[in-house]
């Protein structure tokens, strides 16, 4: 099993970025295809509509890939998550619903923005005096930050408390027949949208993960002290790791207020936070695709397989434990690539037979052609530091 | 906090409220956007009653803060699961109270001596359970991931994994809805302190606590044991080579610990005598921890302090900005100090500073 | 500290690397051509930054540096220069305040009192980050590397110490990222291949030898371009050939423009690269000279014990990696 998946990647990773995308391609169309095919087995129908679970689990992994750019990337424990998510959905009822007090109705792209704009600066300012701090403290912090703002949500006049926000907008369009392509009881157009942005997400996360500010941020998860006595500016690009992961999270919040078209303070609790960090964990901390399919599992397995909510947190919580002491990387443990022109250096150095991705073998061994999955080239998460620094 | 008003500088103004008269109160009662109310004079009022009840509250918190601390201050790791091994303590407290036959709501009929004799059972069954499931914990999270050497992150993700899976192993084991009420000993006053009443529950558990603290203090401090437990928090390396067992020494930690969460469960239940639910942890929890970086992780002194500051603070903030907002003040409280204080008011004395 | 890897090459690392893991692509170069592409390589990494003082002249200055922390005094008023273009070695018996002099000269702990200055601007309140973008860069005595990159990925957050694109630059791959980007990894490479160890590139740091690693730390540092390199005993754990191949590797850098400070307690190391040293003893400054002037001073010699200088304990044992 391993071996297997170890040669994929290997393979995956010979191929160039723009061979890669046009691999995803066919995968996309079909993710997009999904709810219209219904295959028997996949869905999640009679129980509970296909459409609506896709998109849940699309919104799930859109909220994965944003906590992974501040977990899996940067290295740092946020279990407050969930409370840019509702930022996000919170800024869409605000200026949206005829509750409001703001007495605006802005259009749902209209309103994307802001929100993005809004969760970061609150991102920012949550991580300004916070991010200095030692990472465990930053942890129990984040967690007070949700519970504030599950607080604020409950006991603000004007965020409406348990009454929350009825008829938030959406985007609009009709098909061709004349029902509308975003409805609340056809989740079908707003999971298409959902996977789009995922793809269009994934797209820039990948700029930044191949760039300066990903390795600034590898290097900080790595060892912060050297990274900073090697130039990085960790403090600031541990920010911006709050901030795009915040803003990331309001796009997701603002994606599920407008498809579910209510909100109330009712699902912001921070179990909610803890499953968040199980999607990242489960997939692999640090690897986009691992945390989709952490995000799928996380969200799509309960609703296929029935599962009563309580087992659904026990099982992941369980999950949690079992996978830092046995598999710490993740299911889908694979190596980031940093570097915008990685891939031709390599080639230039080893020549084109060689140049595989990175890995723990030496030019000389991969030359005597040793087996590529004694490769330990997934350890993300478990170099030989830690505990006893 | 975002303070959208200020409030009146109230002592001349207190002389005409009183607790219970909203008509008397509501000129105090400043209204800023109707976003937050700021009652100075319920503040002053109950002064010395959120002071008594808060000491009394903030023992506990100060109990628990103890096992964060202790853990902290061998493994550097932030136990979050450590309010689930303190509602394992809590439902050690309400099983035996149930398995002594008493019925949920119905007022004990017995003797002093001998409901005297049962909560003490129960704090020993809880003691028991709560330390044993904090070895317990500590053998199945923790122990693989030190053998793996695993970096930090890996210890704190696997402490919220084991956090939610006893938190939803009591759920479903006993339910969502919290249990019935068992009240053993009825508060009553004993004695008044400037005219707020002290009830014997809260001498008992002031008292008991500080009785709890001192044992431990002088067990860290005075016995062999706890010397090792501080030469493992000065320094592990050193320390294993001196012929400190590092293992044992951590599972000592754990153990006290767990015992003392199970004290706290017993006198939590006493206070709230509703309050046996699976997720009753996660609030008391986070303010004990806190409790344990506002006097200075690491430091058992300071989780006394600690406990007692944030048991008294929240109640004054209760009585300034209402109910609705105890539960902020401890949060706010706790950024603040990282923010300015991180090493809190007693500084870090087990643990080692960090290189 | 070091790892041991799955790699049974890694153990043994006697022969200079140079000789053994020869590029793929350097291994059909006749001499000529071997020479030429060394000057190519060369030429890539040398500094190309503005000094604001000439060979020769003061590029660092030391002025009574003192730090305390708590009751004890880590450095007692110590004053030296390091000149441009020389190799300067630091040394002193154990707790002698070395370190402590590295670690104030990169913003890890701040003096009580005194000023580090590079070309005359004050390092002693700088940022960390902006010291070593002012030009003060430094290796460790306990390898630290950023183990889940390559080697190259390493070397180039170096070279991100010169570079300016941040989120939105990166976001939109706008063309100074690109050329960034581009620049960064041919530079990153020039460096490996300076350091002699280019035919690990694509490994993990974690999965290099010891020895490679010391030199993955090097080229990292060199990757900021640097007008000061501080070198924290990179001899230490070296075998003797080994030493000498770093030997030869310093004069390298020195030669190709750099300035060097190097802490290190292996004398045939120290006396064999150093253009000038300056001795600490328990925080203070005891003797600053040439080499050969040192080596005879009556200070120094009391203060190794008696000992001769050459034959100060050299090699395993004494680093506390």
């Amino acid at each position: 099993m391993r071996t297997r998946f170890a040669t994929v990647s290997h393979w995956w990773n010979r191929q160039s970025r723009p061979v890669q995308w046009a691999y995803m391609v066919p995968v996309v169309l079909f993710l997009l295809a999904l709810p219209v095919l219904n295959p028997p087995i996949i869905t999640t129908e009679p129980y509970t509509d296909f459409p609506i679970s896709l998109f849940n689990a699309a919104v799930f992994a859109l909220i994965a890939i944003g906590l992974n750019v501040v977990i899996g990337q940067a290295g740092l424990l946020d279990l407050g998550y969930v409370g840019f998510f509702a930022i996000g959905a919170y800024t869409a009822a605000l200026l949206s619903s005829p509750d409001s007090e703001l007495g605006v109705r802005y259009p749902w792209l209209v309103i994307v923005p802001i929100a993005m704009v809004v969760t970061m600066i609150s991102g920012v300012i949550l991580g300004t005096p916070t991010l200095r701090l030692r990472g465990d403290y930053l942890a129990i912090v984040t967690l007070g930050f949700g519970e504030i703002v599950r607080l604020l949500a409950d006991n603000v006049d004007p965020l409406r408390g348990n009454r929350g926000f009825q008829n938030i907008a959406r985007p609009g369009g009709e098909f061709a027949d004349g029902t509308p392509i975003f409805s609340q009881t056809d989740a079908l157009g707003f999971y298409w949208l959902a996977v789009i942005i995922i793809v269009i997400v994934l797209l820039f996360m990948g700029n930044l993960e191949r760039s300066r500010v990903g390795r600034a941020w590898i290097a900080v998860r790595e060892d912060e002290d050297a990274a900073e006595l090697s130039g990085v500016p960790t403090y600031r690009f541990k920010i911006w790791a709050f901030a795009i992961g915040a803003a990331v999270g309001g796009l997701s919040g603002t994606l599920f207020a407008a498809q579910v078209g209510y909100v109330n303070n009712q699902r912001f609790d921070v179990t909610t936070s803890i499953l968040y960090l199980a999607a990242v964990v489960l997939g692999g901390q640090g690897n986009k695709v691992g945390v989709i399919v952490g995000a799928f599992i996380v969200s799509y397995i309960p609703d296929r397989f029935q599962f009563e909510p309580q087992y659904r947190f026990l099982v992941f919580g369980i999950a949690l434990i079992v996978l830092m002491i046995f598999r710490p990387q993740g299911l889908l443990g694979m190596r980031q690539h940093l570097l915008t022109y990685g891939r031709q250096a390599y080639q230039k150095l080893f020549g084109a037979r060689a140049a595989v991705a990175p890995s723990g073998l030496s030019a000389s061994s991969r030359a005597r052609g040793d087996l590529p999955e004694a490769v330990p080239d997934d350890h993300a998460g478990t170099s030989p530091r830690g505990g006893g620094e | 906090m975002p303070a959208a008003g200020r409030a009146p500088d109230a002592p001349g103004e207190r002389v005409i409220s009183t607790v219970l008269d909203p008509a008397v109160l509501t000129p105090l009662v400043v209204h800023t956007e109707a976003w937050i109310n700021f009652d100075v004079g319920l503040l002053i009022d109950r002064f010395w009653a959120n002071t008594i009840n808060g000491l009394a509250y903030g023992s506990i918190y100060a109990l628990v803060a103890l096992g964060y601390t202790l853990v902290y201050g061998v493994l550097q790791l932030i136990n979050f699961a450590h309010s689930e091994i303190f509602v394992i303590g809590v439902f050690g407290v309400y099983l035996t109270f149930l398995g002594l036959g008493f019925e949920p709501g119905a007022l004990p009929n017995l003797p002093l001596a001998a409901i005297i004799l049962d909560l003490l059972l129960a704090g020993v069954v809880a003691m028991v359970v709560a330390g044993l499931a904090a070895v317990g914990l500590e053998r199945v999270a923790y122990r693989p991931l030190r053998r793996r050497n695993a970096p930090r992150l890996a210890f704190l993700i696997t402490a919220i994994g084991a956090s939610f899976a006893i938190q939803q192993v009591i759920r479903i084991v006993r339910g969502s809805n919290p249990e019935g009420t068992i009240r053993l000993l009825p508060p009553s006053p004993a004695f008044t302190v400037f005219g707020a009443p002290v009830t014997n529950l809260q001498i008992v558990i002031i008292l008991a606590s500080i009785a709890m603290f001192i044992v431990a203090d002088q067990f860290v401090n005075r016995s062999r044991l706890g010397r090792g437990i501080r030469a493992v928090a000065q320094d592990p390396a050193t320390a294993t080579l001196m012929g400190v067992n590092r293992e044992r020494v951590i599972m000592i930690t754990f153990l006290v610990g767990g015992v003392l969460a199970g004290a706290a469960a017993l006198f939590y239940l006493m206070t709230i005598p509703q309050g046996a639910v699976y997720n009753g942890g996660f609030l008391l929890g986070i303010k004990a921890f806190t409790a344990a970086v506002l006097g200075g992780i690491g430091n058992l002194r300071g989780a006394l302090l600690g406990g007692l500051i944030l048991g008294v603070a929240e109640n004054y903030g209760q009585s300034l900005f209402g109910g609705d907002w105890r539960d902020v003040v401890a949060f706010v409280l706790l950024v603040l100090v990282l923010m300015f204080r991180p090493t809190g008011i007693l500084g870090e004395s087990l643990a080692r500073s960090r290189a | 500290m070091s790892e041991p890897t799955h790699d049974s090459t890694s153990t043994s690392l006697d022969v200079p690397p140079s000789e053994e893991g020869l590029l793929e692509s350097l291994e059909h170069m006749d001499a000529a051509e071997r020479a030429e592409h060394d000057a190519a390589v060369s030429a890539s990494v040398a500094p190309a930054r503005d000094f604001a003082v000439a060979q020769g002249e003061t590029l660092l200055a030391v002025d009574g540096l003192t730090v305390r922390f708590g009751g004890l005094t880590a450095l007692d008023d110590v004053t030296f220069d390091v000149k441009r273009g020389e190799i300067l070695g630091l040394i002193g018996p154990n707790g002698a305040g070395k370190t402590t002099c590295f670690n104030i000269m990169t913003g890890v702990y701040r003096p009580t009192a005194g000023d580090v200055r590079l070309e005359g601007q004050s390092l002693a309140r700088m940022k960390r980050y902006r010291i070593i973008q002012a030009g003060v860069a430094r290796t460790f005595q306990n390898i630290r590397l950023f183990g889940a990159m390559t080697a190259l990925e390493n070397v180039v957050v170096g070279t991100d110490a010169r570079h300016r694109t941040s989120v939105p630059g990166a976001l939109l791959r706008l063309p100074r990222h690109r050329r960034e980007e581009r620049d960064a990894v041919e530079k990153a490479m020039a460096l490996l291949e300076f350091v002699g160890i280019a035919d690990r590139a694509a490994d993990k740091a974690t999965a290099l030898p010891y020895g490679y690693q010391r030199r993955l730390e090097i080229a990292r540092a060199l990757a900021t371009e640097p007008k000061l390199l501080c070198l924290d005993e990179p001899a230490a754990g070296f075998s003797a050939t080994e030493k000498d191949a770093l030997s030869e590797l310093i004069l390298k850098i020195r030669d190709d423009g750099y300035t060097v400070v190097i802490v290190e307690h292996d004398m045939r190391v120290v006396l064999g690269v150093t253009d000038r040293l300056v001795v600490l003893d328990f925080g203070r400054k005891i003797a600053d000279g040439l080499p050969d002037e040192v080596r005879r001073d009556p200070a120094v010699i009391s203060a190794y014990l008696g000992g001769a200088v050459e034959d100060a304990p050299a090699g395993a044992g004494e680093e506390d990696a």
